[in-house]
């Protein structure tokens, strides 16, 4: 039977499952507004095709964060306080992304636009690399002292294993998204993000091995967690060689259904591999944050235990329920709203 | 500067600055959502065209504050770790709830909003902006639960050194919360009540679009009329909890020294010298701080040196008495600016009523333009009175602000931080105001021209032709 600081666990990595399922495809399309708009027109379609969704995909890392601070308030100020500078950025590019689809069509001046655009560019390439990289070294271990502090140098952040992992989200990511463009819009563009998608595929592939392998090398998750890792190696493998064949199909949907289940299947092993520890001290095992030495109390944990599971049917199906609104693909007749 | 003084002033400078966007997005979509009501009821065109323009408005200001909202969250685990271990049981729940309950329900009916004009039925469409007002409301309602805790914990016990929560019903009836809410909450309707009057008094001066202000106005002024009166009868109830909850930070905002004679006069204006402990040049009326406190002409006040020697026998030894200027002025610019809006809306509703807005004195219309700042002084100094005068604590009775910081962020750190938050803050607020004052001046039946020179100038270009037609 589950505890509830398991099970606590278990929905807070659902809800960045979820984060980096939904919003993994809007910092896509955010990213691909560079290399697949060439008209303003285009990346106001591309916009566009996002525009309903973004602001309810950032709620799922709000929604994650909140969870975090109430379920395991250790590990939410371990993190963030350990983390500082590296969040400073992620605030930065979260605030500038979040003005910037809302500011950049007030004005037709190119000089307005560029600049918005090119923040928009910006800002989702570098959200998904600096998560991956915060991600890695999660699994990689960071040095936690006995009051539970953390001090990182700018080595354990930064480091060959991170950087690598912060790439494989954002390219992850990128591909996810031109998959969402290709599936909401109709023509050049859909071809081009198409294209595109196809071109990227083995590189992707490429990466996620290249990790993998690190992985395998430089953490203990595959010790401590064996077969379970090993399955989860062996599905994205797979999900990633039927994405690579839809693509080829021209098959979108199931393409970026399968770039999903990568996503998914990718962030679920971190939690996996962490599972029982939500940190990992390279000081030592006794010095690791746990499901159970950074919770919170059992009362507290109850209330939102009954909280979550009568509110969570209601933001799921209304969110499906937007997604079905406005599941028509974009095309040129239609009045854009951005 | 020390990492503490540091994290205050990151602390307060972030929280202002979002909660210039909170209460107009509040107002405001309040005021949309009636606007598009009338449309779908009535069927003229005209309350359409009216809910637009204000939304437009609404949306500018609602994106501001979304993304400022993001980093109040991550700010207590990144600059005050030690409070977020210690509270986080029981302060972390209302922000989850309040993330799961409020914010995806705004987010996801904002964006059906938006883009659902014309994929949705009227009526759908009207529940949509509704649904964003409640998740609004319900967003204060959770943060101000929190926020209640620090002011008047309840509903924990201590284990192992950190605060438990034991009771969630007592942390959502907490009395501190059921006197700031409704407080807050007018405050925010009020804000965006004196904004669209303001904003429809500038245009009607210009005789712009005359119909279409006179409207908004008369709606905009009875909300701002009702708004006001609530704000100063639930200003009075939070009062009055407060010399029973918080006695200490009424006398500060009364620069009481010493308890005062019964009845208690209230202090008009006065020099204050927090050093020497004592106030010169008073003006004073009497018995009226009989009347806040107690609801009657009797009962004298404690003063803050009796209360410093009682907190020193509860507490320990230390310094219990807050910055006593600040929270002195900032109480009285509240009232003022509080009580100016109650006479503006006043005025404004018997001119509405009796239709005679059009015929009204250019300087009462002017003075509506300027009553635009009046709702961001009141909710800016109610703010720091509340939590400047709960210093020295975070959690009243059991944390002090310095001892909640995090210990392993450097100086340097949230000096970085504090200066790159600040000059983004500064551009955003920069560019709101210029996008704000465009809008307005465009007016509401401005149509965005179709972008004709998309692809045909230059399709070689960088921007699509774009950059070539403008230059």
């Amino acid at each position: 039977m589950l505890s509830l600081s398991e099970l606590w666990f278990l929905l807070i990595a659902v809800l960045f499952v979820g984060f980096f399922f939904l919003e993994g495809f809007d910092f896509g399309v955010g990213m691909s507004t560079a290399i697949i708009g060439k008209t303003d027109r285009e990346r106001r379609t591309l916009i566009n095709s996002i525009g309903p969704f973004w602001d309810g995909n950032e709620v799922w890392l709000i929604t994650a964060g909140g969870a975090m601070f109430a379920a395991f308030p250790h590990w939410y100020a371990t993190l963030f306080s350990g983390f500082y500078l590296p969040l400073v950025v992620v605030l930065l590019a979260l605030i500038g992304r979040g003005v910037a689809f809302e500011f950049r069509s007030k004005m037709r001046q190119g000089r307005w636009r560029k600049t918005w655009d090119i923040i928009i560019v910006v800002s989702s390439a570098l959200l998904p690399f600096l998560f991956g990289v915060v991600f890695a070294t999660l699994m990689k271990g960071l040095p936690i002292d006995a009051q539970m502090q953390l001090r990182p140098g700018f080595l354990d952040i930064v480091n060959p294993y991170t950087v690598v992992g912060g790439l494989s989200v954002t390219l992850l990511c990128l591909v996810h998204g031109l998959l969402f463009a290709s599936l909401r819009t109709v023509g050049d563009l859909r071809e081009r993000a198409l294209n595109t998608a196809k071109k990227l595929m083995l590189p992707l592939a490429a990466i996620l091995a290249v990790y993998a392998v690190m992985t395998y090398f430089m953490t203990d998750v595959f010790a401590v967690r064996g077969w379970a890792l090993w399955i989860m190696v062996v599905l994205g493998a797979a999900s990633l060689g039927l994405a690579t064949y839809f693509v080829r199909q021209k098959r979108e949907a199931w393409a970026f259904g399968m770039t999903g289940a990568v996503i998914a299947i990718a962030f679920a092993s971190v939690f996996i591999g962490l599972f029982p520890r939500v940190m990992v001290s390279s000081m030592g095992s006794a010095f690791d944050l746990t499901v159970y030495n950074a919770s919170s109390g059992a009362y507290s944990l109850k209330v939102m235990t009954i909280v979550a599971c009568t509110l969570l049917p209601f933001v799921l199906g209304y969110q499906i329920w937007s997604y079905y609104i406005f599941r028509k693909r974009l095309n040129d007749q239609h009045h854009l709203e951005y | 500067m020390d990492p503490i003084m540091l994290s205050r002033i990151q602390y307060a400078l972030t929280t202002i600055f979002h909660f210039f966007f909170v209460p107009l997005s509040i107002g405001l979509v309040l005021l949309v959502a009636i606007m598009e009501t009338l449309y779908v009821v009535k069927g003229k065109e005209v309350y359409k065209t009216m809910a637009k323009f204000w939304g437009k408005l609404f949306l500018i200001n609602f994106a501001v504050g979304v993304v400022t909202g993001i980093l109040q969250e991550f700010q207590f685990g990144m600059n005050w770790s030690e409070y977020s271990r210690f509270v986080g049981d029981v302060f972390g729940a209302p922000l989850a709830v309040e993330a799961l309950l409020a914010f995806f329900m705004e987010s996801t009916f904002i964006g059906l909003w938006i883009f659902g004009w014309d994929r949705l039925s009227k009526k759908v469409h009207l529940a949509c902006i509704w649904l964003v007002f409640v998740g609004t409301f319900l967003s204060a309602l959770w943060i101000l639960a929190a926020n209640s805790f620090m002011q008047h914990p309840v509903g924990f016990e201590i284990n192992n050194g950190r605060a438990e929560m034991n009771d969630f019903f007592a942390l959502i009836t907490n009395g501190q919360l059921l006197v700031e809410f409704p407080h807050t909450i007018f405050g925010a309707l009020m804000t965006g009540a004196f904004v669209v009057t303001g904003i429809s008094a500038f245009k009607l001066m210009k005789k712009q679009d005359v119909e279409i202000f006179r409207k908004s106005f008369n709606i905009a002024i009875l909300i701002g009329l009702v708004s006001s009166l609530g704000v100063a009868f639930s200003g009075h109830f939070q009062a009055q909890y407060l010399v029973e909850t918080q006695p200490m930070k009424m006398a500060a905002s009364e620069g009481t020294w010493t308890t005062t004679e019964d009845p208690a006069p209230w202090t008009v204006v006065a020099a204050i010298d927090p050093d020497k402990q004592e106030n010169s040049g008073e003006i004073k009326i009497p018995g009226l701080l009989s009347y806040l406190s107690y609801s009657k002409f009797s009962g004298s006040v404690k003063g803050m040196k009796e209360l410093q020697a009682e907190y020193e026998q509860t507490y320990g030894p230390g310094d219990y008495i807050p910055p006593v200027r600040t929270t002195f002025w900032s109480f009285r610019i509240m009232i003022a600016a509080g009580g100016l809006m109650i006479l503006l809306a006043l005025y404004g509703t018997f001119l509405a009523m009796r239709r005679k807005l059009e015929g009204a004195g250019k300087w009462f219309m002017r003075l509506m333009v300027f009553a635009i700042s009046l709702p961001f002084i009141a909710n800016t100094s109610g703010w720091i009175m509340t939590e400047v005068g709960r210093q020295p604590w975070t959690v009243f009775g059991y944390m002090t602000t310095a001892a909640g910081v995090s210990p392993n962020v450097s100086a340097g750190q949230i000096l970085f931080s504090t200066i790159a938050f600040t000059a983004a803050y500064t551009v955003l607020g920069i560019v709101m105001v210029y996008l704000f004052v465009r809008e307005i001046k465009a007016g509401p039946y401005a149509v965005e021209k179709p972008e004709e020179h998309d692809e045909s100038a230059d399709p070689f270009g960088v921007d699509g032709g774009y950059s070539v037609v403008t230059k």
